[in-house]
């Protein structure tokens, strides 16, 4: 239901992203090609500062490659302008924070349609009370982001990306903030969102048991990608990152 | 979006109020002008309508030319015989002739002259009570008879005048005493402010004013059927030279004149004073705004990353402004509406009640205090909104993500001093370029002064770290790590603290400009006195500058130890052609004034004779005239005479006491029939004594308008004319220091919000609150300092500017000003901390650290 065509609904080829010039320059990614799958979950991971979220960042055109291309649903997006990216961003992309981002002034329901009200558009009939209660919310709908638990402004963050039905949804780290129960919660709340409605997602996580519940894993180590799983269970995964970080 | 924007505005409520200050308050100026103004233009139009009831046209004494309002000159009378011939006239019902003059003074109880501020003193006939064009009614007592006057009723009771009670009265000749016969007031009820009233019958009225046998005016009523046009064309056919008639319309109008054109001036004074207190605000709007921006950068790069785009960012933030603006504006309306209302309260109670007949509140006081308010509130916006647009959207993502710089950032510095440097441009070619009408040149130095202080606003974030260095050095060393970490805070982020400064600089700049001016005033009339005057005493009006009848000067001549009287007349005429203020001199002011011949012999004056002239060099060099050359003269009654230029002088830089033509005395009396002098200079047995001085008062005890100063007393008074005027001007200039100070407490404000973590911590490390509140002080101060520092140079500069172009100024540093002003600035920065300070001295350490 999202995106057009059967193939892969972001394409990126030989990204290489420099932060900074001459001596202190950072090399945060150097040359990643990767596809990632329609209504599949794929987790990225990978130890810290090896250029993961720049990675997110780039896919989701939130920062634009020192080189390679990067097209998502079939649009080459670096080098689009501002407004179009905009719109692209609108149509195609959900992301959820660490950092959960709600805006203070606006209640919970106002936080989850607030894309929809950015681009002008009606909600569709029931798919807001629908995804409400998928993330299980309804009862809090008219409380302030001050009034809610982490776990429950992760819960509105992760609403508010699935309310424009996004091409693909970026999280970066979505239980980083969170104890892990509640992290737990918001896990599942993810992958049933990729097998109930189709939903493609890319998350990161530094969380192998999280990792787990993906259809395939990407690790990444020093800007590249060396090495690549299939389903698979938190132990084989935690025995990569081991291989990696040695 | 719209909602968005208006939720955000509602959960800044206090920074958000903070903000909207800085445009209320020259809101309210604006409205409170215009509703003053307006209320006593519709005052005054009801008692010019009403001093004219009963009249179909008036006949009045014609000048030969317009004369300028208010120069004491006033139009020639006419013989009273024509009111016969008038009332002869088919179409005429009833007429009645009267005179009048403005400088009638009472004399109080304590034997001083009543005076209430620079209100006239207004005398006038009552030719018949009963008549239809008396537009007084008694109060109390009778009307007046041969030698009896009566007084309006707010001077009787200011004075304690009692019917039957006998007062003081001088018009042109030495006090009279007069019988009270009654207490009046005008049928309407009106006063007009501090102005007082005294009617005579019409033989004791023209004694006083020297006007036997003459009229100023005849009120005429038509009979019915006849209309106004046709009235006016059949007194006209019998009119003679020296008089007009004009319908009572046209009349009133005439009558308005004078006053409509103060209190236009007024206006336009007053709303430029709300103008600048408007721009001042605009900094502090888009300062404020800036700043709530950089705070809420994770908030719009979350919109943005959702899917807003940068027209929708810009537009969220303009219609804030918008919000803001227009409920700005709306108070600041209101406010200036109950400012009017007080204004009149307090002149009310300093007994100067101003003609009131309700408050008038046009549409245009609403239109413009609301457009003014809310264009400056967006134009103010329309930078810091176009920054936000910048914000990237992995700002929301990225911690501490910075705003890109714009284009032309590097280019910033040097644009503001290009800014700058055209505005000083602009503002040189409105003050030295030739042949520009006034307006022009007021365009020209208003866009300049515009275009200086943006661009030396602009440019002042490069001057932040060097000047609070040093202006923060004294905070170092009183205010310990607390006066370090303030010095510090205030160079972290120079273009905030250079645009909260540059507020304050404005006002500063301004009111140096006025001190630097009036300094140079001072100091060049000091000079020009003591150059010019050798005598040992000046007689002067009371008030410093109104002519007196030249009785006053006869009377101190005859003063025992008198040697030397020159007396210095004052009056229009054309020059050549030319409407202007000519000055006359009789032979004795020779030996009183020295001045600096350029042609012609040193004892011009004393050798002027009937047909004798002298003109000043400036205009002998527009004129092309030289010694020898004549100069022709009209006087107001319409005659002309030729007149031979025996001498040019160079008036001092302070100016003289002469207007740019002088003739005799004797021939000036011979074409004006009330003569009046501006000062009198004598010279006496033994110079300045106290002897002398109570001989002085004793001859001039008749005349209680005069009064006779030495040298030092001349130059004292006349400076403080100045200083009256110059209080107001500070006044007025205080209002946009007051928005500048409102700046300040905001950026503190949203300065401490921003560093809650910081100052949490800092206290979790053991800073006391009363080092923190010493903290946020001393960076306030800084600020202040640094606004003073900048806005006290320019001042003086755009001062110099002035003073280099107007020949008789010279510069002088106003020491003891400025000095009061850093005072001022520095007064100004511990009061906007107060607030702030208290504010984050009060975070809890705990909740400070958690905060988030
Ligand atoms: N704006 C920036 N300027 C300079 N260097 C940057 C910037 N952003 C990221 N980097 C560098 O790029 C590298 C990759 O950063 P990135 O944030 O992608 O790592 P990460 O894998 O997400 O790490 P973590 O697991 O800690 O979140 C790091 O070395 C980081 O220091
Ligand atoms: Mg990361």
């Amino acid at each position: 239901m999202n995106g057009n065509g059967d193939g892969p609904v972001v394409v990126a080829a030989d990204v290489a992203r420099r932060y900074g010039q001459g001596e202190t320059a950072v090399d945060a990614l150097r040359g990643v090609s990767v596809e990632i799958e329609r209504a599949r979950l794929t987790a990225v991971m990978g130890p810290s500062g090896s250029g993961k979220s720049t990675l997110m960042h780039i896919l989701a055109g939130l920062d634009k490659p020192t080189s390679g291309t990067v097209a998502v649903a079939g649009t080459e997006i670096t080098t689009l302008g501002d407004n179009e990216l905009t719109k692209l961003r609108r149509r195609h992309i959900g992301f959820v924070f660490q950092f959960f981002n709600l805006l203070p002034m606006l209640n919970a329901r106002e936080n989850i349609t607030l894309p929809l009200t950015i681009s002008g558009e009606k909600p569709e009939d029931g798919w807001v009370d629908k995804i409400v209660g998928d993330v299980g919310l309804s009862d809090r709908l008219s409380h302030r982001p001050s009034e809610l638990s982490g776990g429950q402004q992760q819960r509105v963050a992760i609403a508010r990306a699935l309310v424009s039905k996004p091409t693909v949804l970026f999280a970066d780290e979505p239980t980083g903030n969170l104890d892990s129960t509640t992290g737990n919660e918001i896990l599942e709340l993810l992958r049933r969102s990729v097998d109930d409605y189709g939903q493609t997602m890319v998350m990161v996580t530094h969380d192998a048991r999280a990792a787990a519940m993906a259809h395939r894993v990407l690790f990444l180590a020093d800007g590249q990608i060396v090495r690549e799983l299939g389903e698979c269970n938190a132990h084989r995964i935690l025995e990569v990152l081991e291989e990696i970080a040695a | 979006m719209t909602r968005f924007a208006i939720r955000g505005l509602l959960s800044r409520k206090l920074r958000t109020a903070l903000t909207a200050l800085a445009i209320v308050l020259g809101v309210a100026m604006i409205s409170g002008t215009y509703v003053l103004t307006d209320s006593i233009d519709q005052a005054f139009d009801r008692i010019f309508t009403d001093i004219r009831q009963g009249s179909n046209a008036v006949i009045s004494g014609k000048s030969a030319f317009d004369l300028s309002e208010g120069s004491g000159v006033t139009e020639p009378t006419f013989d009273e015989a024509l009111l016969e011939d008038l009332r002869g006239l088919s179409g005429v019902e009833d007429a009645e002739g009267s005179v009048d003059s403005d400088a009638t003074q009472l004399i109080g109880d304590d034997g001083k002259a009543v005076v209430y501020g620079g209100a006239p003193n207004l005398g006038f006939s009552i030719a018949n009570p009963d008549s239809r064009f008396n537009p007084l009614t008694l109060v109390n007592g009778e009307w007046p008879g041969a030698n009896e006057i009566i007084v309006d009723k707010e001077t009787a009771a200011k004075e304690d005048f009692e019917v039957g009670e006998t007062i003081g009265v001088q018009a042109e000749g030495p006090v009279q005493r007069l019988a009270i016969s009654g207490i009046m007031q005008f049928s309407s009820g009106l006063t007009i402010g501090g102005a007082t009233l005294a009617g005579f019958d019409l033989p004791t009225a023209q004694r006083l004013m020297r006007k036997e046998g003459r009229l100023d005016e005849i009120a005429v009523a038509s009979k019915p059927g006849v209309t106004d046009p046709e009235l006016v064309r059949e007194i006209q056919a019998i009119l003679p030279d020296g008089t007009q008639v004009q319908g009572v319309g046209q009349q009133v109008e005439s009558d308005a004149e004078e006053t409509n054109e103060f209190i236009t001036f007024l206006q336009t004074f007053l709303l430029a004073f709300g103008g600048i207190a408007l721009f001042v605000g605009s900094f502090v709007i888009a300062n404020s705004l800036s700043i709530t921006i950089a705070q809420r950068t994770r908030e719009l790069a979350t919109l943005r990353m959702l899917g807003a785009s940068r027209r929708q960012v810009l537009g969220s933030i303009i219609l804030e402004a918008l919000v803001v603006g227009i409920v700005a504006s709306l108070v600041g309306l209101f406010l200036g509406l109950a400012l009017a209302k007080g204004l009149f309260r307090l002149f009310d109670l300093v007994g100067f009640t101003l003609p009131n007949t309700g408050l008038v509140f046009e549409t245009r006081t609403i239109v413009v205090a609301l457009l003014a308010g809310i264009l400056v509130t967006l134009g103010a916006s329309l930078r810091p909104a176009i920054r936000a647009t910048r914000v990237p959207p992995v700002a929301a993502v990225r911690e501490g993500a910075t705003l890109p710089p714009g284009r032309f950032a590097r280019l910033r510095g040097v644009g503001a001093l290009l800014m700058a440097v055209g505005g000083f441009a602009a503002l040189a070619y409105g003050i030295f370029a030739d042949g520009l009408d006034t307006t022009t040149i007021l365009i020209w130095m208003g866009l300049g002064t515009l275009l200086v202080f943006l661009g030396v606003a602009l440019f002042s974030s490069r001057l932040v770290r060097p000047l609070a260095h040093v202006l923060g050095w004294p905070a170092t060393k009183m205010g310990g790590a607390a006066g370090s970490l303030a010095r510090d805070n205030a160079r972290r982020n120079p273009q905030r603290t250079a645009s909260t400064a540059a507020a304050l600089m404005i006002g500063l700049a301004l009111v140096t400009l006025v001190a630097t001016l009036a300094s140079g005033i001072i100091v060049s009339f000091k000079s020009s006195v003591n150059d010019l005057f050798t005598g040992d005493y000046a007689i002067t009006a009371q008030n410093n500058f109104s002519p007196i009848p030249i009785d006053a000067a006869e009377a101190a001549a005859m003063a025992p130890g008198v040697t030397v009287v020159g007396n210095v007349r004052t009056g229009e005429a054309l020059r050549n052609g030319e409407a202007g203020f000519i000055t006359a001199v009789d032979p004795g002011t020779q030996e009183v004034i020295d001045l600096d011949w350029t042609e012609g012999p040193e004892d011009t004056i004393s050798t002027l004779g009937d047909d004798g002239a002298f003109v000043d060099d400036g205009w002998a060099e527009d004129n092309d005239a030289g010694v020898g050359s004549s100069v022709e003269v009209t006087f107001p009654n319409g005659s002309s005479k030729t007149f031979e230029i025996e001498g040019i002088f160079d008036p001092p830089s302070g100016g003289s006491p002469f207007g740019a033509v002088t003739i005799s005395a004797a021939a000036f009396d011979a074409e004006v029939p009330q003569p009046r002098n501006l000062y009198s200079f004598l010279k006496m047995e033994g110079g300045a004594t106290d002897e002398n001085q109570a001989a002085l008062d004793a001859a001039l005890a008749d005349f209680p308008n005069a009064k006779a100063q030495s040298r030092e007393g001349f130059i004292d008074n006349q400076i403080s004319g100045l200083s009256s005027i110059l209080n107001i001007l500070y006044v007025l200039l205080a209002l946009s220091i007051v928005v500048s100070l409102f700046g300040i407490v905001n950026t503190l404000v949203l300065t401490v919000f921003e560093r809650t973590r910081e100052i949490g911590m800092l206290r979790a490390i053991g800073m006391t609150r009363r080092q923190i509140r010493r903290m946020i002080r001393h960076e306030s101060v800084i600020t202040a300092l640094i606004g003073a520092a900048i806005g006290i140079v320019l001042g003086i500069a755009l001062a110099a500017l002035l003073i280099y172009r107007v020949d008789f100024l010279v510069f002088s540093f106003p020491t003891l000003q400025v000095v009061i002003f850093v005072i001022a600035a520095i007064a100004v920065g511990i009061l906007a901390a107060v607030f702030p300070a208290r504010r984050a001295a009060k975070l809890d350490p705990l909740r400070a650290i958690a905060y988030e």
